[in-house]
């Protein structure tokens, strides 16, 4: 679907949310879920901020650090791929302290849903890398060009443009799991949600709004990540002409 | 003040049988979610095949659910039905909302394992003559299970992980259980860390057996 | 006798139970060119990614003028060479691959800039008009700042001939590169690599199917047969008299299947 017709979602989508917002009965809920939407943009943008750190570190250091940080990178992969962003939430939210470490709830929702995501997002990085044909590792050592070089003027480069679609969807995956954080007592949508349905329980008006709202932050990423994944595929068209 | 041990092994002991109970019930919402989530997500591939004016709505429904969270529409389901007259119990709403969810992911692997099989496929099943039950069942069926077992492996994976959602709505699996044996206590660390280790260690047994059921099918392809 | 540019002294490469090359000697003197063929699984790809140092040796010496280059002299014994060595000798060596493998991310002119630049430390501007002089050269000057994919499989692999020569090399290894082409476009490609031949003092190893411009272009032709040299001799004798059954065979089926 082309990035023109998901603006016209998006377009439509927003447009649903002011007329149905705007309706007598619905309006009263829109002040509350539009702050709760303010947290939860803020924990997506900084929680993709350190997914992207961390996804580039652990990928970076499973390809080519020296063993024993090789093996802490894949440890820390595996433990949060394998367990899911509710349980480390939870275990950040409620076992640190007894270590010692009290968390804002807004801190334990960043760094989980960061590392958790930044776990998945090691794999894309490492996937992309081992992607970039074999040709071009050959042809920058015919020209005696240096490893660290090589890596970062004709590999790495050309492996970024690969990994913006997966990354896109890692980071719809975690706006959606920013919802989770309303469990542990952060006022994002979810939890002004909640809050609204425990004491109106008008469920459809609050729900659907909620919902479209979503919606809509998931199409900007979208929409995000292929004007990008555009921009720097300059050149590179897809399914290209050289081998 | 008394002194604070981090692992109590005594407290391990006790807690361990009724984890147990909780992880029964975690099984039984992953099992039943799934099923629904396979049925679900053939149904829509189906319709969205067979049913050309059906192809738009069933994608736009599809997107819909994959681009919103899960926890949502657990609270949606558990709390809009009473609404219409059904009152669900947390449990029901709960595999329910996993059904859908992951239906809709599933339906996705349908749809990609089915238009992996060339089209040419289809093209020498026609000049052959064979029919349609008989394509379908002899020459794109068995081309398009490889890669879509798999994927359903890992989606079953994945919803397994997420049935913790469900603490959300109060249903007595292994997250709500450890969170009130925590909160009865006020020793948090051992049931949390043991429900994780279950996790890691079923996440790890499960990629492990996914790989296997990857390969003996390439295997019976290739032949 | 004057040194030799290239040597391999005995060299044998393994792949686990299959020995590709076995024990292999070869000279290849200053300014010749020499053409490679022979079937697929003979070994003549390798003895190219061996000079070109993308494969290991399993046994033996490969020398380039005079100095060996995959050792390295160390109290008088040789050692296996470090990195640095190995750079050191490669600087010396150009390839052009069968896929080009052109950097796709970068323009033609950027992609035969690109090395001078990291690795000879040239200026950007003398890097670019060395690089501007070899794409005129290579009939591809209004052509600079296209993207690979903005050009056709000959045009590419033009680039990718400017790109190797923009380092300089004294040696340059063409890896069956018109195999990947469209037919009508190979003759601009033999059409470059002649005038190479004509106008430099370039020492080349090619290895080719096309058996035409090998007779008319290279001093020797080698023909390999299970990682040996089962013939070689200047294109007259081993295209005209074949004196060995297996080229015999070969040169048949080659002719037939054009």
């Amino acid at each position: 679907m082309g990035v023109r017709s998901l603006v016209a979602i998006l377009a439509l989508t927003i447009a649903l949310i002011a007329v149905l917002g705007s309706q007598p009965q619905w309006a009263v809920f829109m002040p509350g879920l539009l702050e709760g939407t303010r947290i939860t943009v803020m924990v997506a943008l900084l929680g993709s901020a350190l997914a992207v750190v961390a996804g580039l570190a652990a990928g970076l250091a499973r390809l080519y650090a020296p063993t024993p940080i090789r093996w802490v990178a894949s440890t820390y992969v595996e433990v949060f791929r394998g367990t899911s962003a509710l349980v480390q939430l939870f275990w950040l939210f409620f076992v640190l302290p007894q270590f010692g470490l009290s968390l804002e709830p807004f801190t334990v929702a960043v760094l989980g849903l960061g590392l958790n995501v930044g776990a998945y997002g090691s794999e894309v990085v490492r996937g992309a890398i081992q992607a970039v044909p074999r040709g071009q590792w050959e042809a920058s050592t015919a020209l005696n060009i240096t490893r660290p070089q090589m890596l970062r003027r004709i590999i790495l480069p050309q492996a970024f443009v690969a990994m913006v679609p997966p990354w896109g969807n890692l980071f719809i995956e975690l706006l959606k799991s920013t919802a989770l954080v309303s469990l542990i007592t952060l006022g994002d949508l979810a939890f002004r949600a909640q809050q609204m349905n425990q004491t109106t329980m008008r469920t459809i008006p609050i729900f659907t709004l909620v919902l479209l709202i979503y919606l809509a932050i998931s199409l900007v990423i979208t929409i995000g990540m292929r004007s990008l994944e555009g921009r720097l595929g300059k050149g590179l068209a897809r399914g290209r002409g050289a081998r | 003040m008394e002194t604070e041990t981090l692992w109590d092994w005594s407290y391990v002991a006790e807690i361990l049988p009724i984890l147990a109970g909780a992880a029964v019930v975690t099984i039984e919402a992953t099992l039943i979610g799934f099923a629904l989530a396979a049925v679900i997500g053939l149904v829509l591939a189906i319709l969205r095949f067979a049913v050309p004016a059906l192809s738009w709505p069933v994608a736009a429904l599809v997107e819909f659910i994959r681009s919103t969270p899960l926890l949502i529409q657990i609270f949606f389901l558990f709390f809009v039905f009473p609404e219409f007259g059904i009152v669900l119990d947390a449990f029901t709403a709960g595999v329910l909302a996993l059904g859908l969810h992951y239906g809709a992911y599933c339906s996705e692997v349908y749809r990609a394992g089915l238009e992996a099989v060339p089209r040419g496929q289809w093209e020498a099943a026609i000049a052959l003559n064979l029919g349609q039950t008989t394509t379908f069942r002899d020459i794109i069926l068995p081309q398009a299970l490889p890669p879509i077992v798999p994927a359903l492996g890992n989606y079953l994976v994945a919803l397994f992980k997420e049935t913790p959602l469900l603490s959300a709505i109060a249903v007595l699996e292994l997250m709500q259980t450890a969170k009130i044996l925590g909160s009865e206590t006020f020793r948090y660390n051992e049931p949390i860390t043991l429900v994780g280790l279950f996790f890691l260690a079923m996440s790890l047994v499960s990629a492990a057996a996914i790989r296997l059921v990857e390969r003996y099918l390439k295997r019976r392809v290739a032949r | 006798m004057t040194m030799p540019m290239v040597r391999f002294d005995k060299v044998t490469k393994r792949y686990g139970p299959l020995t590709v090359l076995d024990q292999l000697d070869l000279d290849v003197a200053r300014g010749e060119k020499v053409a490679i063929i022979g079937p697929s699984g003979s070994g003549k790809t390798t003895v190219l990614r061996m000079i070109m140092t993308l494969e290991r040796i399993d046994d033996g010496v490969i020398y380039v003028e005079g100095e060996p280059l995959t050792h390295m002299t160390r109290n008088g014994r040789l050692v296996p060479a470090d990195a640095r060595h190995i750079r050191q000798v490669r600087a010396k060596i150009g390839m052009v691959f069968q896929h080009f493998n052109l950097f796709p991310h970068m323009t033609a002119l950027a992609n035969c800039t690109e090395a001078p630049m990291t690795v000879l430390r040239l200026k950007r501007k003398e890097a670019e008009e060395r690089a501007g002089d070899l794409l005129a050269m290579v009939g591809l000057a209004d052509k600079r700042g296209h993207y690979p994919s903005q050009l056709s499989g000959g045009q590419q692999q033009r680039v990718a001939i400017a790109r190797a020569l923009a380092m300089r090399p004294k040696v340059m290894l063409f890896d069956e590169v018109t195999s990947a082409l469209d037919p009508e476009l190979v003759g601009e490609v033999l059409n470059v690599i002649r005038k190479l031949g004509a106008e430099h003092d370039l020492t080349m190893l090619m290895v080719t199917h096309q058996m035409g411009f090998a007779k008319e272009f290279a001093d020797r032709v080698c023909f390999f047969y299970q990682g040996r040299i089962a013939e070689q001799g200047s294109p007259s004798e081993l295209f005209g008299a074949p004196k060995n059954d297996r080229t015999r065979q070969f040169l048949r089926a080659v002719l037939e299947a054009g």
